[in-house]
């Protein structure tokens, strides 16, 4: 069912934790429904570039990797706010090298997750912009 | 790596003794039962040998069996078929909400074509009320189909109960057997039920080949039409090395039916005693002894099905879940929601479904396994004790 990248990062999730003192918080997903990813990251606050991030999942083997996915497109990276937003689903699952449709909506949830912590640390910090 | 495999409730092995029954049925003697020279003859005679065999295992008689190709044929068969047959005297069907969606399905169609169908809810423990169910007759009932054990979490269901009020208001009893059919002692006249659906993939039989009992009398009309077959009751040129299979491995089920119980009880009671034991956080679902032989079914809080299924299956073991995820229409299992269990509990859910090759050495596995899983999966986890929701 799925590809082989999916099942590496199932069996070996990357970038697995929460980041203690988060600058960003963002959650997707709900227990109800069956997926909830939640990432925080650390953000340079001069360059403004995203210096560290970890993911939690409650969820099947797709939303399992496709948060550790979307952690490895981002660490170490030094993505600004902006790049890291355009990171969308489609990116996440042709980096997994495909998910099966039925699974596709997982892989919505890992960039959700992601942009919703970037959008978390422009609110704390009292910033207006939106970068969508 | 040895693999085991503790999905029985979806599937089971073929036993050697029923592979060496069908075999000669491929080739030698392929007569078409229907012709008259030595070689359909023959065919028939075989027919009527496994027709016996599975009578047998229900106390029936021979000529009230009708091959199907399945338990979702039978099932189909004995809803529809009564349905149509007895449009004139009324319309209503009474069912449950936990049934196979085999049931549920040809209810549903029913219901678009001019019938009304009543679901009955279960309790927290996925058992059906037999006051209910007599509440819930009519006038214009025709039919009422209750399972007699549920395949997702094993309750077995108050049949003879049900069958003495459908018997006494002179409604049609259909059950559906497919998980109880050579697993548990069956008496359709004890019972007092009117048809049962039975498959033969589900106790070691070959896949493709079903039952269907129907007392004699039962107004019925058939599912498959064509030829003169099974006297004119289903239509199509018999799957005779199927039938044969299927005789074959009823015969043995009742024969070992006794010993076999007992040995699942056993090894059912220690997996569901040392998972609850070995791993916070978990419930059973259903009842914990009013519930069938090797059926094991336990929901981990914080993790989901399908990611433990893959974890199990990596480690060699075979599984299911009622977890969303796993379903194709990516709904929790609707067996547990209609016990009332919470969504994000069925998501964690796991069945375990023993059978005549599990062992203690594989339990003993299992649980080697599956806390070690757990553990890592949880640790993966947003949700915990003081954060259900993260």
């Amino acid at each position: 069912m799925y590809s082989e990248m999916v099942m590496d990062h199932f069996s070996n999730p990357r970038n697995v934790g929460e980041i203690e003192d988060a600058d960003g918080v963002g959650v997707a997903g709900n227990p109800v429904c069956g997926d909830v990813m939640k990432i925080t990251i650390k953000v340079d606050h001069e360059g403004e570039t995203i210096k560290d991030i970890k993911f939690k999942t409650f969820g099947c083997g797709a939303a399992i990797a496709t948060s550790s996915m979307v952690t490895e497109m981002v660490k170490g990276k030094a993505l600004t706010l902006e790049e890291a937003m355009k990171i969308t689903n489609k990116t996440v699952a042709e980096a997994l090298d495909g998910l099966p449709p039925i699974k596709m909506h997982c892989s919505n949830l890992a960039a959700d997750a992601l942009h919703a912590a970037i959008e978390d640390y422009l609110q704390k910090k009292g910033d207006q912009r939106t970068l969508k | 790596m040895k693999r085991i495999y503790l999905d029985h409730a979806a599937t089971t092995p073929m036993r050697s003794e029923v592979v060496e029954a069908m075999w000669p049925y491929f080739r030698e003697k392929f007569g078409n039962a229907s012709t008259l020279y030595f070689d359909g003859q023959e065919a028939k005679g075989a027919i009527d040998t496994g027709r016996e065999k599975v009578a047998s295992v229900i106390n029936a008689t021979p000529s009230e069996i009708v091959f199907t190709s399945g338990g979702t044929e039978s099932d189909n068969f004995a809803i529809s078929g009564v349905a149509w047959a007895n449009q004139k005297r009324g319309n209503h069907i009474i069912t449950t909400s936990i049934e196979h969606h085999a049931v549920l399905n040809i209810c549903k169609f029913l219901e678009k074509r001019g019938f009304e169908v009543t679901y009955l809810p279960v309790d927290g423990q996925g058992f059906v009320d037999p006051a209910d169910v007599r509440n819930a007759i009519r006038k214009n009932t025709i039919l009422i189909s209750i399972m007699h054990a549920n395949n997702e979490v094993g309750t077995i269901e108050p049949i003879e109960e049900i069958g003495t009020i459908a018997k006494e208001k002179g409604v049609y009893f259909h059950t559906d057997g497919v998980q109880t059919f050579g697993h548990l002692p069956i008496d359709i006249t004890r019972l007092h039920v009117d048809l049962l659906s039975a498959s033969a993939h589900k106790l070691y039989g070959p896949k493709g080949v079903g039952a269907l009992y129907i007392r004699n009398g039962v107004k019925i009309v058939p599912f498959l039409y064509g030829g003169d077959q099974e006297n004119k009751r289903r239509a199509s040129t018999e799957n005779v090395a199927g039938i044969v299979g299927f005789g074959k491995a009823a015969e043995l089920a009742l024969n070992e039916m006794e010993e076999e119980i007992k040995r699942l009880i056993l090894l059912r009671d220690k997996l569901i005693k040392e998972i609850l034991e070995k791993i916070k956080y978990t419930r059973l679902n259903g009842h914990p002894t009013k519930r069938l032989p090797g059926n094991v079914n336990i929901s981990v809080e914080f993790v989901e099905g399908e990611s433990m299924l893959l974890q199990l299956d990596m480690k060699g073991i075979c599984a299911s879940s009622g977890s969303a995820c796993t379903s194709s229409i990516l709904e929790p299992s609707h067996v547990l929601t209609a016990m009332g269990i919470p969504a994000e509990v069925a998501h964690g859910s796991l069945r375990l479904t023993l059978g005549r090759d599990n062992t203690t050495e594989d339990i003993n596995y299992f649980l080697e396994v599956l806390p070690v899983i757990v553990e890592r999966l949880r640790a993966m986890s947003p949700l915990s004790l003081k954060k259900r929701l993260p």
